[in-house]
């Protein structure tokens, strides 16, 4: 198996993150290619707090293989939320089979980056309470605009 | 119904199958080959909770899809078909009338070697994938509609497009 969570254990590998050491991680983000990489580093960029979040990628693996990956994250880290990009995505599936033997954790699919945003902001909340308000805010955060809108 | 694409992905569904090969193509259900995943109501519900609700998911063993192949291929909608391994949908090659077959993902694993950037191979799943190809099954590789088709023997040789 290839491990390619870029950063892993935690987010401190990505740009200026070292910084805001002070907060230990809190969720996983995963998904296709880069985006979790990206999302943290535009969380970063706006808040300092990119390293709350540890970013997973699965380039090549298989779907055991990403199981095994975010399972070991979170035991690792003791994280019990997990943000992921699509529905249909190999890592929200994987997610799912490994929140079937773990009642204390949530996962969030289909995130984005005012998803994350409220996420590490919400200091007074557990984490998997602060990860369903901020599926809220991430859901309501898409608008349209322009075209006679 | 038409299957458009009969693909082999050891993710089965997921994100290239759903969007990437399901929006183009118009996809109206996903019929998956699998037999550990067809005598799990629980990895059946997964899989149905992936796509979307106008999405219709069905699931057989290889040995009660190749019967159903012909349901599928005649009525009304449009599909595509996943197998998890090269074995299954040999079966569905020499008993079930496929002559397209999309290697779409087969990953890391032992006794594999990498031959594409997400195709892996042992030598018996290469042997089987002449086998397809000898049995009058048009193979190619391709993960997304957008890349280029490699051809078996590229595949083979681990020549990327």
């Amino acid at each position: 198996m290839s491990d390619s969570t870029a950063g892993a254990p935690g987010a401190s590998a990505l740009p200026g993150a070292a910084s805001a050491g002070s907060s230990p991680p809190r969720a996983i983000v995963a998904g296709h290619g880069d985006f979790a990489a990206g999302l943290i580093s535009a969380v970063h960029a706006i808040t300092g707090r990119g390293a709350e979040l540890i970013p997973v990628a699965i380039h090549d693996l298989c779907v055991q293989d990403i199981e095994h990956l975010l399972r070991d994250r979170m035991l690792n880290t003791g994280v019990r939320v997990i943000f992921t990009d699509l529905q249909a995505g190999s890592c929200t599936m994987a997610a799912r089979r490994i929140l079937r033997g773990m009642d204390d954790a949530v996962l969030v699919a289909g995130a984005n980056l005012p998803t994350l945003l409220d996420f590490v902001f919400a200091d007074g909340l557990t984490a998997p309470d602060a990860a369903r308000h901020a599926a809220e805010r991430g859901r309501n955060a898409i608008t349209a605009h322009g075209a006679g809108t | 119904m038409t299957l458009l694409l009969y693909r082999i992905d050891d993710r089965l569904i997921h994100g290239q199958v759903v969007v990437g090969w399901g929006q183009p193509l118009d996809i109206t259900f996903i019929v998956l080959v699998s037999d550990e995943v067809a005598e799990s109501e629980w990895e059946q519900e997964l899989y149905r909770m992936a796509v979307p609700p106008e999405m219709s998911v069905y699931f057989h063993t290889a040995a009660d899809a190749v019967p159903a192949l012909p349901r599928y291929r005649s009525a009304t909608g449009r599909g595509i078909l996943v197998t998890g391994d090269i074995a299954t949908m040999r079966v569905l090659v020499d008993h079930g009338g496929v002559d397209t077959v999309n290697v779409g993902g087969i990953h890391s694993g032992v006794g594999r070697v990498q031959r594409l950037r997400y195709v892996f191979l042992s030598l018996a799943e290469e042997q089987a994938l002449r086998d397809m190809a000898a049995h009058g099954a048009k193979v190619t590789a391709q993960d997304v509609p957008g890349a280029r088709p490699v051809s078996l023997d590229d595949l083979i040789a681990g020549v990327e497009p």
